[in-house]
């Protein structure tokens, strides 16, 4: 396990939430992500699923450590990122990238298409002459289907596929070893969905990139993933190989989460057992003793309140959370 | 990675356009910042556009003309010694004031004082400002917390005190006053740009920035104050106004400019005097400060719609 690339291990990331107090504020902290560990292999894709406000995106930022872990340890090639000090964190974080879900958000206004994706290069290859950038900078505009010669216009010229290509040029362009990619398509409509996922398959095959794969779309993670993991309230609840977990899924949360992909037959659609969830995402200021999902989950059991249940095997390449998925 | 040959994906977004080929001739599409956008909207506006060339011809005036009048503005005509009508014979266009001095030499020279106070005590409380502003609003925590304090407890000194005991300490200087003046205007400016950098703080593109390696430094700068920088203009073209309205306030004081060296509040203050006898004195040189104000206020109005987000 030594040699592992990216080994995450027991991450929390609470923030503490101010719920009452007058002069002296009383905090109670928010478990966005709580007690998450996983593996990434070179080459590999994992991808991360579960609904709105589970803490998908702090766990990719946690990683990037653009947000700081409470506790646990991100260790990369060996070093723990959350022990580095700034200086040695921006050097890390030359082979750790990030593209983000809103493309036009996460490009600055006021600067060009070039500057843009030329920005890593200011601060990697500083020694790096004008002329020289400007061709890595055409180079990868090609690589991910950009012309060239767009290279001075400004991101609100771009459409949104557009914006990002830009936003995976930019993440590209120092050839990092792992990026997470944070809902990098949910902002697109369906056909540039396709296309963006392809290029970041197409460069993941050319660089030999780790992809952490963040979405709540889950035939685009079914497409891209080499393994899957599902979070639910800053928890994983089932951690798989993509097709053990998409042909035999052993949480209760996975499989209702699967229940509700829709089938493209109406015929099958129609007759298809759904798993209905009822009531909401509990608080995660106030989540339920126990296991997490219990509130939600048709199966639980007095166990399941007084017990958090352990990742455990449950086959093949396939670690689940819960109690009773014997059953 | 160039040496990758262009796929069928790369073709169908970007290429299919039906005329490829004489896109392509086109060579590199020059695109338009917003900056551009703005200034476009700020050409359109005529009011706008009419007190940009009015200042810049009025500066210019102040600046050259004073090259161009007989007298200067510290020369006493001895065969006059009091306040005369305009007359051309001995080259006072405008006349001249209760000593005998030219009135037209010492309202350019009056104007250029206006001027440079402007220009510099903004751009003093431009640097200071912006400086504070985005380091407080980017930092934050309490880096955040000390700046705004000290800020909070130099508004709460007197404008009038801090500037007589500056003039106490440090003597009459010229520059001083500018300096003066850009200490106190920047604390304003500081807080605006403050504001705009906390809602900039949690843009992803800031988060970008530091994803992709960007220290501190180096996002304030690259990021922040280009970003900060369209509100900000707007407040500087409406702090000139202000700074030459103090300047003029201090100098009627007489705490401003020394004799025989005038500044058009200077000119207003001495104007008042004798506005009885000769209302000229004072009509004139206020004339030129209230249009010079006016038109920087235009102008301010102006820019303010042109770099308006909503427009964008």
């Amino acid at each position: 396990m030594s040699d592992a690339f990216l080994q995450v291990r027991d991450l929390k990331v609470h923030f503490p939430i101010r719920t009452g107090g007058i002069l002296i504020g009383r905090y109670t902290p928010l478990k966005a992500v709580d007690g998450v560990s996983f593996d990434l292999n070179p080459g590999e894709t994992l991808g991360v699923v579960g609904e709105s406000g589970c803490g998908k995106s702090t766990l990719g930022r946690a990683v990037l450590q653009l947000i700081g872990a409470t506790d646990g340890a991100v260790s990369w090639l060996g070093t723990d990122l959350t022990s580095l000090n700034k200086k040695e964190l921006i050097a890390a974080r030359e082979n750790l990238q990030i593209v983000f879900q809103d493309p036009l958000a996460s490009l600055d206004p006021r600067m060009t298409a070039g500057d843009i994706i030329a920005e890593p290069l200011l601060n990697y290859r500083s020694t790096m002459s004008k002329a020289e950038r400007r061709m890595m900078v055409e180079g990868i505009m090609e690589r991910v289907g950009l012309l060239p010669r767009m290279i001075n216009r400004y991101p609100h010229e771009f459409s949104g596929g557009q914006c990002q290509r830009i936003g995976i040029a930019r993440a590209m362009i120092l050839r990092p070893k792992l990026v997470i990619c944070d809902e990098p398509v949910s902002a697109l409509d369906v056909s540039i969905q396709a296309q963006v996922v392809n290029l970041l398959m197409d460069l993941q095959r050319d660089f030999g990139l780790a992809l952490l794969f963040i979405s709540h779309d889950l035939a685009i993670v079914r497409h891209i993933s080499h393994r899957v993991l599902v979070l639910y309230l800053g928890r994983v609840m089932e951690l798989a190989d993509k097709a053990a977990l998409y042909a035999t899924p052993r949480h209760p949360y996975t499989q209702a989460l699967l229940s509700a992909v829709p089938i493209p037959d109406p015929t099958q659609e129609r007759n298809k057992d759904r798993i209905l969830l009822t009531g909401d995402l509990p608080s995660p200021l106030n989540p339920p003793t126990g296991c997490v999902f219990r509130t939600r989950c048709g199966k639980a059991t007095d166990l399941c309140a007084s017990q958090t249940p352990k990742l455990e095997r449950a086959g093949d390449g396939q670690e689940v959370a819960c109690h009773h998925w014997k059953d | 990675m160039s040496d990758v040959p262009i796929n069928k994906r790369r073709s169908g977004s970007n290429l299919s356009v039906p005329n490829a080929d004489a896109l392509d001739k086109a060579a590199d599409v020059e695109g338009r910042s917003l900056w551009q956008d703005a200034f476009r909207r700020l050409k359109a506006n005529r009011a706008a556009m009419i007190s940009a060339i009015f200042l810049i011809v009025l500066a210019f005036i102040c600046f050259v003309g004073t090259a161009f009048v007989p007298w200067s503005y510290e020369e006493i005509d001895w065969d006059i010694l009091e306040a005369t009508p305009p007359n051309f014979a001995t080259g006072h266009y405008l006349g001249t004031d209760s000593l005998g001095r030219d009135l037209l030499a010492r309202i350019l020279q009056g104007g250029q004082v206006s001027f440079l106070v402007g220009i510099l005590a903004t751009s003093v409380a431009l640097v200071i400002g912006v400086s504070v502003g985005a380091t407080a609003g980017f930092v934050g925590g309490r880096v955040d917390q000390f700046l705004m304090r000290f800020v909070d407890v130099m508004y709460a000194v007197p404008l009038m005190f801090f500037i007589i005991i500056l003039m106490v300490v440090f003597g009459r200087n010229f520059y001083l006053m500018f300096l003066a003046i850009g200490f106190v205007e920047w604390l304003t400016m500081s807080r605006i740009v403050r504001g705009q950098t906390l809602t900039l703080k949690n843009k992803e593109f800031i988060e970008a920035a530091r994803a992709s390696g960007g220290s501190t430094t180096s996002i304030i700068l690259r990021h922040i104050v280009p970003n900060v920088f369209g509100v900000v203009i707007v407040y500087v073209t409406l702090t000139i106004p202000q700074v030459i309205l103090l300047e003029s306030f201090l100098s009627f004081l007489g705490l401003g400019v020394q004799p025989p060296m005038t500044s058009w509040g200077a000119l207003i203050a001495e104007g008042a005097q004798e506005m009885e006898i000769t209302p000229r004195t004072l009509i004139l040189p206020a004339v030129c400060l209230s249009t010079t104000l006016f038109c920087f206020n235009f102008l301010g109005d102006g820019l303010r719609d042109a770099l308006d987000p909503k427009d964008r």
